[in-house]
């Protein structure tokens, strides 16, 4: 299917949840609704058209404007076509829906998100910080963190 | 001062300081701490290995601190990871040594400026003996980290304050 039939399909089911695309990028990509995240995940993966069965990768982005970025590379094994989605939310109100419900892979892309950039993912089973230490001090990939002079005692810049 | 410098030709007799005798056989089984942090582990598994052999020295891996004498350090220490270092380091039996292997534990190598999670020098949190440079160093550098460790222990008194000499 052409990302141009994959947003068609989107479109049809879920109209004015699909904000904005682009579809002559080199990877093409769909913006879409956070507060609709999951309910397209689903749909993304059950519809026998589409059937994004792989998420090869969820990142997190800070846009340094006031607003965070997840950005989903989703794929398909049966039809072997690829879309990428993107959802967007406040900083003052990080929060977006999990879909490790929907994709297994998500649970620790998502804790990785939440690790580095504070995004909240609503009704994860697990959200707690992944690499960096549970008492680390901020979120280290947002542009206005500031590394912290002292960690535990421990001197941290050079 | 070399232990067989006393040895009498006609016998089968060794003069020597105790101290003399006690450093020659602690240099001698510089029982090493595993400690791979990240890509210098490689390097430290290839002094190991036939190739370079670092048992000749006396140096034998251990996976626990109560039976080590020396800590190699080899590689990125994490914040996370620093603390579990000196608790690791707390339970060595005394006397104790430390070489820091490779630039990530001297000072925090290539992550000295924007590695937020990175502690720039395991000296921050133990005292090192021996720095060995190098990103990651070849095994042979790491020979001779051991080499000049074994010189410092060589030099090491009872009667005088330890780590002095």
């Amino acid at each position: 299917m052409t990302s141009q039939e994959i947003q068609d399909t989107l479109k049809s089911k879920f109209g004015d949840a699909v904000l904005e695309s682009k579809l002559d990028a080199q990877q093409p990509w769909i913006k879409i609704a956070t507060n609709k995240a999951k309910s397209i995940g689903f749909f993304l993966r059950d519809e026998p058209s589409l059937q994004f069965d792989f998420m090869s990768c969820l990142s997190g982005v800070d846009y340094n404007d006031g607003s965070l970025g997840i950005v989903y590379h989703l794929y398909s094994m049966v039809h072997k076509h690829k879309i990428v989605l993107k959802a967007s939310c406040t900083k003052d109100n990080p929060h977006i829906q999990s879909v490790s419900d929907v994709w297994g892979t998500a649970n620790w892309h998502e804790r990785e998100a939440f690790d580095m950039f504070g995004i909240y993912f609503d009704e994860h089973p697990d959200l707690r910080r992944i690499l960096c230490p549970d008492d680390y001090p901020g979120f280290p990939l947002r542009k206005d963190f500031k590394v912290p002079e002292f960690y535990n005692g421990m001197k941290v810049p050079y | 001062m070399g232990l067989l410098d006393y040895k009498f030709e006609s016998s089968n007799v060794f003069i020597t300081s105790l101290e003399n005798l006690l450093n020659w056989a602690r240099l001698s089984s510089l029982f090493q701490m595993q400690f791979g942090l990240a890509c210098c582990a490689i390097e430290m598994m290839a002094a190991s290995a036939s190739n370079f052999d670092i048992m000749r020295f006396g140096v034998i891996p251990r996976a626990t601190p109560r039976q080590t004498d020396v800590m190699i350090v080899a590689g990125t220490v994490t914040l996370k990871m620093a603390s579990r270092i000196k608790r690791l380091y707390d339970q060595m039996a005394e006397p104790r040594y430390v070489i820091s292997m490779g630039s990530c534990s001297n000072c925090g190598g290539p992550y000295w400026e924007h590695g937020y999670h990175v502690l720039k020098g395991v000296d921050r949190v133990i005292p090192v003996d021996v720095y060995v440079p190098g990103c990651p160093p070849r095994p042979e550098a790491l020979l001779e980290g051991i080499m000049k460790l074994q010189e410092k222990v060589r030099k090491e008194s009872m009667s005088k304050k330890a780590h002095k000499a």
